[in-house]
């Protein structure tokens, strides 16, 4: 009888151990598979990309004219145009989202303000980026084209100012967010020792908390370019879309992922197709090179 | 160690899979005799809708029309995975080099393409000529209150305002129609810019789609686009009226459009209609094409499906083209219609003909 207990319970432990394998084995599975993919998806571009590269070779980088009739292609412009739109984005959003996540994480973190705010905020991030288009179309454009009548530029209205304040509102949730939950996780043992020590509140955020928290911050704004870097949508509604060299901030121009987006469906020749995929390998790089530089910086941070 | 790689080699045996099994997904096409597959041109769309609808309530038969865009449509047929693309325009060398074996342009329907312009004022319908086109869109004419402009429209109010010009950013049939008018009316357009779905702009700013530049001459006093004759109808936009190469100022409208296509048009159809020879023709328009290959016996496809879709574009070209009219597109003329019957007839099944 206690012979057959144990034998169906070394039977049940053997079956939990294979369980447990099993699991162990499909989340390798998983995990591998994302690896497969980002490979994949890299070698596909890359691979779709060769015609281009070997007509156009590497000029196409600083190449300034973009003209698919004669099949000549550079991406200078374009890139230009992301970079501009997106660090333009993320200088404006800086402080209105550092202001909310020492708001929402110091002064008020509980009661229903608090909550409503945060809410709010989150769902700045959840808007479909088409809705900000529309906005920035009818709302935003209008402004600009105002304001650039008062300071003598052509009144376009839609630009790379435009589109980088779109982009702004847009980012604002990410570094807001993350700021938020980092700065409530400074251990209040340090800011009461700075408070026993008669620091005034702007004082222990600013010698507390911010120095605390600094690679949590700087990973939000990580986390806003990156969004900035690839939105499409809302930015092809007010940037313009010409394939200049934009000549000032409130000038048009484009940006890779508007250009991809745009151009792509109705690309009717090999080479065009190309280019068209070596501007989302281009993409793909500048965003794994600014995120490896503020991998870098954040470590650099922590190890302070 | 050893027990790392193990599960590590599993790990990737199991992603292989899972990968393969995506893979496989898309290999599998639709083959089921009553649905028929078409994808390309999103500015016929509306008009397919309607047609395939009233076809499949009269005789069963479902057809699938995917609206992607005439170059996903020419990708779709190339790789066979639909019965019929549709185009905006004629395939081009490299496509045609691409299909290797004949493909056939059976025109469908024309539409065509009308220059709008925001002005303050009583000033609907002005009167322009190709060579001021021309010239606004190379940023030649920077102004509206320039002598060629205003001496074409004595009587009319026009403000002196900078011309903002505005034109597609995406890839589109209506682009290649204009820039197609352009590069037959103005040899400097030819060799600077050329025709093309999307092109090198030398002057003014891009919207998305019709509605993109509909909203930037909307929003911008002194603004000139172009944009479908069905948008600015449905729109009640401003359009201008536009001298043809008889020397007749042409509105575009249904009726003008139409009598555009109404010329001696080569057997195989593919051609561009603008800067038509019609006297009473609207010059900027064009087909838009339906494309099968010629011979229709390929990837094991039956007899029967064959005939089904022949008898659907027939159908197409004679009782559907009652559907143009109500949608604002302009239906084949008679001369289009005999080309399109001939072109049909020459489809074949096997060597033999299927009609």
């Amino acid at each position: 009888m206690d012979d057959q207990k144990l034998k169906i319970k070394a039977k049940n432990s053997y079956g939990m151990i294979r369980a447990e394998s099993i699991f162990k084995r499909s989340l390798i599975g998983v995990g591998i598979a994302m690896v497969v993919l980002v490979a994949g998806l890299m070698v596909t571009l890359i691979i779709e990309s060769l015609p281009s590269m070997k007509n156009l070779g590497i000029k196409y980088l600083w190449g300034r004219t973009w003209d698919p009739v004669n099949n000549v292609y550079g991406a200078l412009p374009f890139l230009i145009g992301t970079l501009l739109t997106s660090f333009l984005a993320l200088i404006i959003s800086i402080p209105f989202s550092f202001a909310i996540a020492i708001y929402l994480g110091e002064y008020n973190p509980k009661g229903w303000l608090s909550n409503f705010l945060k809410n709010t905020v989150e769902l700045i991030a959840a808007v479909p980026s088409v809705i900000y288009g529309f906005w920035g179309l009818l709302v935003l454009v209008p402004l600009v084209r105002s304001l650039e009548m008062k300071v003598g530029v052509l009144p376009y209205g839609i630009g790379i100012f435009t589109a980088s304040l779109i982009l702004a509102v847009m980012i604002i949730p990410y570094a807001a967010s993350l700021g938020r939950e980092m700065i409530r996780l400074v251990p209040s043992q340090l800011k009461e020792g700075a408070y026993s020590l008669g620091a005034t509140r702007y004082e222990v955020i600013k010698n507390v908390v911010i120095p605390y928290t600094k690679s949590g911050l700087f990973a939000g704004i990580l986390l806003s370019l990156g969004r900035a870097l690839g939105e499409t949508m809302a930015v092809t509604m007010v940037i313009g879309n010409t394939s200049m060299i934009p000549d000032s901030i409130f000038g048009p121009g484009n940006t890779m992922a508007s250009v991809i987006a745009n151009e792509f469906t109705e690309a009717d020749h090999t080479l065009y197709l190309s280019a068209l995929i070596e501007l989302g390998l281009v993409l793909f790089i500048v965003t794994v090179i600014i995120n490896m530089i503020g991998k870098r910086i954040i470590q650099r941070f922590t190890n302070e | 160690m050893q027990k790392f790689l193990k599960s590590l080699k599993q790990g990737i045996a199991a992603s292989v899979l899972l990968v393969a099994a995506i893979a496989n997904v898309q290999t599998v096409v639709a083959q089921d005799d009553k649905t028929l597959l078409g994808a390309g041109s999103s500015f016929i769309n509306p008009l397919f809708s309607k047609m395939f609808a009233d076809y499949n309530t009269k005789t069963g038969i479902q057809v699938n029309y995917q609206s992607i865009g005439s170059g996903g449509g020419i990708l779709q047929l190339t790789n066979k995975t639909v019965d019929f693309g549709a185009s905006d325009g004629p395939l081009n060398d490299e496509q045609t080099t691409k299909f290797g074996v004949p493909v056939l342009h059976i025109p469908q329907a024309s539409g065509a393409v009308v220059v709008t312009y925001n002005l303050p004022g009583d000033n609907n319908n002005l009167s322009l000529t190709p060579d001021i086109i021309a010239d606004i869109y190379l940023g030649k004419i920077k102004s509206w209150n320039d002598t060629r402009i205003t001496s074409l429209n004595k009587g009319v109010n026009i403000p002196g305002l900078p011309i903002l010009v505005a034109h597609r950013s995406d890839g589109s049939g209506t682009t290649n129609i204009f820039t197609n008018y352009l590069s037959k009316v103005s040899p400097e357009w030819k060799t600077k810019v050329g025709s093309a779905g999307a092109v090198n702009w030398p002057a003014g700013l891009g919207g998305k789609g019709n509605e993109g530049v509909a909203g930037l001459v909307k929003q911008t006093p002194g603004a000139i686009g172009y944009v479908e004759l069905i948008y600015a109808l449905q729109n009640k936009m401003d359009y201008a009226k536009i001298q043809n190469k008889k020397g007749k100022f042409i509105l575009p409208s249904i009726a003008s459009v139409t009598a555009a296509g109404n010329v001696t048009l080569p057997p195989d159809s593919k051609i561009f209609i603008t800067d038509t020879d019609a006297a009473d023709g609207y010059p900027i328009s064009g087909f838009t094409w339906v494309l099968i290959y010629q011979e229709q016996n390929y990837n094991s496809r039956s007899k029967d499906r064959a005939t089904k879709l022949l008898k659907l574009l027939w159908w197409n070209i004679h009782e559907g083209q009652a559907f143009t009219e109500p949608l604002n597109y302009a239906p084949l003329s008679k001369e289009a219609l005999k080309v399109a019957e001939k072109i049909l007839k020459s489809a074949t099944y096997g060597g033999k003909a299927i009609l």
